[in-house]
């Protein structure tokens, strides 16, 4: 395990990773639950653990869509949504590892598509 | 005459015009002139949570900044804005060292220390005109019409920054409705996320999302179902297999209110 790698996402993400009582509440209520691999409550304890490389080369990442469900409805505080943040933020911020790049975007749009989607894809894949 | 500093954001001068145009008429109609701050910038569509990410947060405190400069409250229409404004300032009140460290880059006449009160139009319907009142200027009531609320998830979320309702008994919307003549139609999915941005990648899970939200609210005998936010205008029109009708709050307000017909698109 790569301990500070841990450490930078306790940091970034503020959240305190022992207060979790593994209730799974957060996956439970996660609208993106059935598109990842690893679900919000897994984020937890893997970071507890130190596991986050996993993590960081998950697809999951990229599927949160930060409605902050798992914020609002965990018991414990734990506020999972920024643990994800966290992670995917350590693996956009490596150097030639942006998810998206800029080219591929007017493929993606259509007429009616808002600039919101976009400036938000921007926020999150792209450093 | 009362004047509030308005944040319209990116997507309203664009993709969602008419959100914007009926929000500032119907305001008018009822007393409020809403004056944009010069030279806004784009609040970035979602608040980044991470601590140690500061110059993603620093277009939404500028526009902080220009309400409190100003002296007045700031509105904001679009659930994105809202919610990445909000979030921004709830953390500059409680997380020291982000105030502080926003401060030092922005080298402000004044250090922004969290000082403005942001209201949601709804927030500004309910808390600032109040929905008796609303109810007196409506001269075109939807009589009967079956409404159904869409929250979706960034106006409420996360509850403890937005403080703007109960997050999983939400009233503001159906209060509305009813001011204006409407029957507010309650259902499963009012508060929960369309897909969002992610429409862009995975169309796929924008459809399931959408659709589901859609067949909730039909479920429940809606007739229409009414949004502030254009990402989830785009993706319930577009990415669900439904065809119930999805109208921007603002736009029914102003049908209300019998000043539609007078308000250029
Ligand atoms: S914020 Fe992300 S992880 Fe949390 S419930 Fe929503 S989609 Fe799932
Ligand atoms: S809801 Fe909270 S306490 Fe329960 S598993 Fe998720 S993070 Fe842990
Ligand atoms: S567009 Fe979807 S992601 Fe955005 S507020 Fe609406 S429900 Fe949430």
């Amino acid at each position: 395990m790569n301990k500070n790698l841990k450490e930078q996402v306790l940091r970034s993400s503020g959240v305190n990773v022992l207060k979790c009582m593994r209730c799974g509440k957060c996956s439970g209520t996660c609208p993106s639950y059935d598109e990842m691999e690893y679900h919000p409550h897994q984020f937890v304890y893997m970071v507890e653990r130190g596991d986050i490389e996993t993590l960081m080369n998950s697809k999951s990442i990229y599927k949160c869509l930060t409605c902050f469900a798992c914020v609002d409805r965990c018991p414990r505080n734990v506020e999972p949504a920024k643990v994800v943040e966290a992670v995917r933020l350590a693996a956009v911020r490596q150097q030639g590892n942006n998810h998206m790049n800029p080219n591929q975007i007017p493929e993606m749009l259509d007429d009616d598509m808002p600039q919101q989607a976009i400036v938000t894809a921007f926020r999150k894949y792209i450093k | 005459m009362e004047t509030f500093t308005y944040y319209p954001g990116c997507t309203l001068r664009t993709k969602a015009k008419i959100l914007d145009v009926y929000a500032r008429a119907s305001a008018e109609a009822l007393g409020i002139t809403l004056e944009e701050p010069a030279d806004w910038q784009c609040c970035g569509g979602a608040y980044t949570t991470a601590k140690d990410e500061i110059a993603t947060k620093l277009s939404a405190i500028r526009t902080l900044n220009a309400a409190k400069t100003a002296g007045r409250p700031l509105i904001t229409v679009c659930s994105a804005c809202h919610n990445v404004i909000k979030q921004t300032n709830y953390d500059i009140l409680h997380d020291e060292e982000m105030a502080s460290k926003v401060n030092n880059y922005l080298k402000l006449d004044e250090p922004y220390c969290g000082e403005t009160t942001i209201y949601h139009y709804l927030e500004m319907l309910r808390d600032v005109i109040g929905f008796d009142e609303l109810a007196k200027h409506v001269t075109n009531p939807l009589k009967g019409k079956k409404i159904a609320a869409y929250y979706g998830c960034l106006l409420l979320r996360p509850s403890k920054a937005l403080a703007m309702d109960d997050p999983e008994n939400p009233t503001i919307i159906e209060n509305f409705i009813r001011a204006i003549g409407g029957t507010p139609v309650i259902y499963a999915q009012r508060n929960e996320c369309c897909g969002g941005y992610i429409a862009l990648e995975d169309k796929a899970q924008a459809q399931k999302r959408s659709s589901s939200v859609m067949k909730s609210a039909e479920d429940q005998g809606a007739e229409m179902i009414i949004t502030a936010c254009p990402l989830c205008m785009y993706n319930l029109k577009k990415n669900s297999d439904s065809t119930l009708p999805v109208y921007y709050f603002t736009e029914i307000l102003a049908e209300a209110l019998g000043i539609k017909g007078d308000v250029n698109e």
